[in-house]
């Protein structure tokens, strides 16, 4: 008999601080299929807000941190793609462009055990049908980095077709992106609006009571903005989804 | 010496006088602000882009294996960049030999002067450029060129230098033409007057055309048709008349010294092969290694670029063919800044780009952004890295040109030649951030800077959780705030904020995992 698998959870800075019940949905889902969570009290963030907006050095000391914290584990599960992508497609480029040869071996050897968790449950776990229970009109948003940066697939709809009473329904243009883009939102808020705003009309235009995404971040703007037009949808993290129970409804 | 240019002389061109150049141009996304507020121009572009999109994903899904084939593309690309100086140089040598003249321009002014000069000379004007340029009084009459849609020549801004030497510069792509006669800029690569509608198009055609030639047909309406017949009409007698044609070119052979252009409407191929002397402006980075390279191209650009499987117009040249043709053949090989994107091993990649515009037409910014608001030639994704490649990040508009992306990854997937833009667009971003240390730190690097020092230490990041969830406490039941000062107001204008959470994740977690049960 093996032993049961052992992952540290990386929350991610937005969610630990901003949207806990995705890491705690995350926890109980994973507990529920018998993983062992530990979850590394001195994490933070990953650097991409830095990196991606051009202060690359100030992401340096968040790149060692991420390898000190994590290094010793088998497995790392975060409850985001834009935050797995950072770890996986930047943190190399960003220890080698720091000249710190050391710190980019350590990553080239940690990151492939970095996942996003529709791809830990799928790929590593083997599982597809979680045990969830969510019976209501859900439609699901692609996010950009986990389709096109993680190259994700449809991890997230096998996961969430398998969901007991859901009515999964298709988003039109569900592959275009939702307009977030991290300070892209407030660099170029108009531009950043108005892809939201043809987001949350495609989202509506679903009928569905729920957006779901793998990322808060996307689902902060898109929820923000169909908040704002009193649309009547929840945004809910695709953890909440696949950890809501009868017993313990999301 | 005097000689009259013509016994018709051309109209004066309307555009070298209106047309305003980059620089000093404001920020991206002030420049996108009336774009987006002009539902005409959102719903032009929306369909062209939506409809190319779909025609591109249909062409490229028919082909076996589409990857493959991107990897070649990119491949022949990198082998010519790598060494780049002895393609060039083969390149040469075969031009020569096949009976052109081969001219080489380190920056526009120098390409402009040439091709000036060149046309002076074909046209027989009797003062040099730099003459004209001087101030000097000429007698000449002026002339006029018959050109094909080039992005080089656009980008050296040539039109402008041969209608201030009295040079007209005829455009005769039928795209370029609308975009020529409406005194406005061009907003694609491809498709240059991607943000005109037809009915715009036939009041331009109705306005304009007899003010340079023959004038649109009474009565025209605005069916493509008609559209199109009117611009055959205008076009034909130019085309008929003008000793001199102006190019660019898709790819330059270096193993056997052939050009190549490709197009939709033939009025390439008129000007390839009816006018006495040929001018090809051609960007370095054009240069394939061999023909054998060519056939992938021919394959990755026409399915890229106008979602077809093949183009209707290829016409390929090899210097001079006596008696058949333009028998007084140049080109000028352009550099431009060109070297020194080459000098970049990650940049460099922006060179293998063979401006088919996959990446405009998937692009979610440019798609409401419009091409203008990109202040360069060069739009949509590949201008974003490209630009600010090529003319460097010093000005407002270039060093927000790297931020004008949601970093989606759509233009990276839809790229023929597998250019890495969101990848190219981080390090750009970098070069924009890096440029600005030293000095007095903006409220950005600032901020960017505290909040590093805040993520630095998980007690520094707790601290904060505990401050957010004191706050959340004024926010009672509230779920959502609607208004936030500056800067976040840029967030709240539209869109509604989360409130804090009560607890953070980490406290839960001690709370419910770490402390000792009873």
């Amino acid at each position: 008999m093996t032993a049961a698998p052992r992952v540290a959870l990386f929350a991610t800075c937005f969610n630990d601080t901003m949207w806990p019940d995705t890491p705690r949905a995350t926890v109980s889902l994973l507990e529920r299929l018998g993983v062992t969570v530990e979850f590394p009290m001195a994490q933070t963030c990953c650097g991409q807000m830095f990196t991606n907006t051009g202060y690359v050095d100030e992401a340096v000391p968040l790149v060692r941190a991420f390898v000190d914290v994590f290094g010793s584990y088998d497995a790392v599960v975060a409850p985001s793609g834009s935050c797995t992508g950072s770890v996986r497609e930047q943190h190399q480029w960003i220890a080698e462009r720091s000249g710190d040869s050391g710190l980019a071996r350590e990553v080239e050897q940690l990151t492939p055990r970095v996942h996003e968790l529709s791809e830990y449950l799928v790929d590593v776990l083997g599982v597809v049908d979680v045990g969830a229970y969510f019976p209501h009109r859900v439609t699901y948003h692609p996010t950009c980095h986990s389709l096109r940066m993680l190259r994700v697939g449809d991890r997230p709809q096998q996961l969430l077709r398998a969901v007991r009473g859901i009515d999964l329904v298709e988003l039109p243009s569900a592959t275009e992106c939702c307009g977030f883009g991290g300070t892209f939102a407030m660099k170029n808020a108009d531009i950043s609006v108005a892809m939201g705003s043809d987001k949350a009309r495609h989202i509506r235009e679903t009928g569905a009571e729920v957006v779901v995404a793998g990322d808060n971040s996307c689902l902060a703007h898109i929820g923000g903005l169909l908040d704002r037009q009193r649309a009547g949808v929840r945004s809910l993290h695709l953890a909440q989804i696949l950890a809501s129970t009868e017993e313990d409804p999301a | 010496m005097k000689k009259a240019a013509r016994s018709t002389a051309p109209e004066r061109n309307p555009v070298g006088i209106t047309t305003p150049t980059y620089l000093g141009m404001p920020k991206f996304p002030k420049l996108a602000a009336p774009e987006l507020r002009n539902p005409v121009l959102r719903h032009n572009l929306q369909m062209a882009t939506h409809t190319i999109r779909d025609k591109r994903a249909q062409v490229v899904g028919e082909v076996d294996d589409w990857e493959a084939l991107r990897v070649d593309g990119a491949r022949s690309k990198d082998a010519a960049l790598n060494n780049l100086d002895e393609h060039l140089e083969e390149l040469e040598r075969n031009l020569q030999k096949a009976g052109a003249t081969v001219h080489w321009a380190r920056d526009a002014e120098e390409a402009c002067s040439i091709v000036v000069e060149l046309v002076q000379e074909s046209l027989g004007a009797p003062a040099k450029y730099s003459e004209e340029r001087s101030g000097g009084e000429t007698s000449w009459g002026g002339g006029e060129v018959v050109k094909v849609k080039s992005m080089a020549t656009q980008e050296i801004e040539l039109n402008e230098a041969l209608e201030a030497a009295g040079i007209s510069a005829w455009e005769t792509d039928l795209a370029e033409l609308i975009v020529q006669l409406g005194h406005d800029r061009p907003s694609h690569i491809l498709v240059p007057a991607i943000h005109r509608n037809r009915s715009q198009i036939r009041e331009i055609f109705d306005r304009e055309m007899g003010k340079v030639g023959r004038p649109a047909p009474d009565g025209m309406t605005d069916e493509p048709a008609q559209l199109a017949e009117a611009a055959r009409q205008h076009l034909r007698e130019k085309f008929l008349r003008a000793r001199v044609a102006i190019s660019g070119a898709n790819f330059a052979v270096a193993d056997t010294g052939t050009l190549v252009v490709l197009e939709s409407e033939g009025n390439g191929r008129m000007c390839l092969t009816l006018p006495e002397t040929l001018i090809s402006v051609v960007g370095i980075e054009k240069v394939v290694p061999t023909w054998d390279d060519l056939g992938t191209f021919m394959q990755l650009l026409p399915r890229s670029s106008t979602g077809e499987r093949m183009n209707p117009y290829t016409t390929m040249w090899t210097g001079a063919t006596p008696d058949d043709g333009p028998q007084d053949v140049h080109v000028v090989l352009l550099d431009n800044g060109r070297t020194r994107v080459l000098e970049d091993e990650l940049g460099r990649q922006a060179l293998r780009c063979i401006r088919c515009s996959a990446c405009l037409n998937v692009c979610p910014v440019y798609e409401r952004a419009g091409g203008h608001a990109y202040g360069s030639v060069y739009p949509g994704p590949i201008g974003a890295v490209l630009t600010p490649q090529l003319r460097g990040t010093a000005s407002p508009i270039d060093e927000s040109l790297p931020y004008a992306s949601s970093l989606c990854g759509a233009c990276f997937d839809a790229c023929p030649v597998r250019i890495d833009i969101p990848r190219m667009l981080v390090e750009l971003r970098s070069q924009v951030v890096d440029q600005h240390r030293g000095g007095v730190p903006s409220a950005e690097a600032a901020g960017m800077r505290a909040a590093s020092w805040v993520f630095g230490n998980h007690k520094r990041l707790e601290g904060v959780q505990a401050g957010a969830a004191a706050a959340s406490r004024l926010f009672g039941k509230r779920t959502s705030i609607s208004q936030l000062p500056w800067p976040a107001s840029a967030w709240t204008q539209a869109r509604n904020a989360p409130t804090p959470p009560k607890e953070s994740f980490r406290s839960w977690w001690r709370r419910t995992h770490e402390e000792p049960r009873s």
